[in-house]
């Protein structure tokens, strides 16, 4: 639905575009495949990469290492899994909800979802490339911090 | 168009990884190929409408809009823009770094970068009822509450350590990409 719509506001603007300039039209195309190809190999390492990571950790395993053993244990051993990789919350939510159902603590779960949408190690060389080593592990870092933070909150409100 | 088989190494790699997988466990190398191969295809099917309209942003969008809207004089309308503009996106986190790098070609602020980042990680507006319906309201409500605090003080720590001369020169490398 959101993709459609998507979509369709990016040909609606590009017939506009081609309506008023062709030639700039043609050299937003151009930046877009030249911005585009710049950032594919590492875009199929990272998914290629993921698919095999989510393989082998599959929500029973995961499961196994933070819902049995909850507490603190439960908490680090969360954010060093959801700290591998960036995944979208379209994909973050249904494994947090598995888990859940697998018997993992909120506490665990809100520290796994924050990890894995906002810090992430394998993408880090695609982050530097856009924003420099420095900032980019700062970045990281915050978050991993952070979101240690909002699994505090959860587990008191939830909890 | 030359494409450099030298960068396609990693991919290349994880890819012969994966077919060694395949022939220690077949159950989980299957599922290993299936799991990428869905996630490519999701992407490409978000990517080429958001490379397609930064394309015709950094075409049509005149430098001068950019600034009033984000840029250092922006204030708190930057700031509000910044978020909303990170938070209705969908896609991965990473899909939002080619963005910035527009931002910054387009002299918005710094800070407002940093919110617009943030926002797109944690703060998603579509995502908010999935993650409701997942996750039940009261985790959801919470997590959203405390990504609005996080996002505003994670960028204002990263611009507190992060210094003129560095700034300048992270938006002299964006403008030559």
């Amino acid at each position: 639905m959101y993709n459609y719509a998507l979509y369709l506001l990016t040909g609606i603007v590009l017939v506009v575009s081609f309506k008023r300039d062709k030639k700039k039209t043609k050299m937003a195309l151009k930046k877009a495949w030249k911005s585009f190809e710049n950032i594919l190999p590492q875009f199929l390492t990272i998914l290629a990469f993921l698919g095999m990571v989510l393989a082998l950790l599959s929500p029973e395993v995961i499961s196994h290492l933070i819902g049995q053993k909850a507490g603190w244990q439960g908490i680090i051993i969360a954010s060093i899994i959801g700290s591998i990789t960036l995944i979208p919350g379209f994909i973050a939510f249904p494994v947090a909800a598995i888990l859940l159902k697998n018997g993992a603590g909120f506490a665990q779960v809100a520290v796994f979802v924050s990890t894995l949408m906002m810090v992430g190690v394998v993408t880090l060389p695609l982050e530097i490339k856009c924003f420099g080593k420095k900032i980019s592990t700062m970045r990281n870092t915050f978050a991993y911090l952070f979101s240690f933070i909002v699994a505090l909150v959860i587990g008191v409100v939830l909890g | 168009m030359k494409i450099s088989f030298k960068r396609y190494l990693g991919f290349i790699i994880i890819l012969g990884l994966n077919i060694m997988l395949l022939m220690i466990n077949r159950k989980i190398g299957l599922r290993s190929i299936t799991i990428s191969g869905s996630n490519i295809f999701e992407m490409a099917k978000i990517l080429p409408p958001i490379f397609v309209l930064l394309g015709l942003m950094d075409v049509w969008v005149p430098k001068e809009t950019m600034e009033r809207f984000m840029g250092e004089k922006s204030g708190l309308l930057g700031i509000l823009i910044a978020f909303f503009f990170g938070s209705f996106a969908a896609g991965p986190l990473y899909a939002a770094f080619p963005i910035a790098i527009i931002l910054m070609k387009k002299g918005a602020k710094f800070f407002n970068i940093l919110i617009f980042i943030g926002a797109w990680s944690t703060a998603k507006v579509p995502m908010f009822l999935f993650e409701t319906a997942s996750m039940g309201w009261r985790f959801s409500v919470t997590r959203l509450m405390m990504s609005i605090f996080g996002v505003i003080t994670i960028g204002y720590v990263i611009e507190l350590f992060t210094s003129k001369k560095e700034k300048e020169n992270l938006y002299n490398k964006a403008s030559l990409m």
